[in-house]
């Protein structure tokens, strides 16, 4: 399940792509920082675009790094901040292609999910945020 | 004319005011023409940008891309997943 309304279980996802043929595992998080008084922040997706885009994303990174196995999930929904609306996590035989094909996931997710954002603010504010270049 | 089915997203659908409706366009059409008609129907879409980002049946397209009848034309705001 690549989308959830649910914390991330980081321990899911490293059981879904670990075995004693992968030697090196790398897991991403994304979590919500507390910018400017933010106190968490309103995901929202094109669900049925979003599920597909990251199948193709991670199809993409099948065949790039075969050996390699990534599994990602996107949380949706109120998110307060410390805590995380993305984990990718990638095992492969060596740390290389591991590290290789979580950076590889994590770039294509932030320049093709259908997924926007609304910062909410401890004064009751909301601000819908535009994408940014900060990697 | 064609029925095509618009999906509108985040700030975009609080600017249309609704977030799933439909347009009817002469087919085959461009993506851009859709938004064209878009602009039309739904007053409050004028303030979306010249070239705003579409999908077509759930794929990123440019805006030439052909649109035919029963199509999805999706406008999404700048992304900002992760």
């Amino acid at each position: 399940m690549h989308l959830t309304r649910h914390r991330l279980e980081v321990a899911d996802l490293l059981a879904e792509v670990q075995s004693v043929e992968r030697g090196g595992t790398c897991v991403f998080l994304g979590t919500v920082r507390n910018d400017a008084g933010v106190t968490g922040i309103d995901y929202s997706a094109y669900e049925a675009m979003a599920v597909e885009e990251i199948e193709r994303i991670l199809a993409e990174a099948h065949e790039r790094w075969p050996d390699a196995r990534v599994v990602l999930q996107h949380r949706l929904g109120l998110i307060p901040v410390g805590e995380a609306s993305i984990a990718i996590a990638a095992a492969a035989p060596h740390r290389d292609a591991a590290f290789a094909a979580c950076r590889h996931v994590i770039e294509e997710v932030k320049q093709r999910l259908p997924i926007w954002k609304k910062e909410l603010r401890g004064d009751g504010s909301e601000k819908w945020v535009e994408a940014h270049d900060h990697r | 004319m064609g029925k095509v089915s618009v999906r509108f997203f985040a700030r975009y659908a609080e600017l249309a005011g609704c977030s799933l409706s439909a347009v009817n366009v002469q087919t085959p059409a461009t993506v851009a023409d859709v938004i064209s008609r878009v602009r039309e129907v739904f007053p409050g879409t004028q303030a979306l940008p010249p070239r705003p980002l579409a999908a077509l049946n759930q794929r990123q397209v440019k805006l030439d891309a052909t649109v035919n009848e029963g199509d999805e034309v999706a406008l999404l705001p700048p992304l900002s997943g992760g």
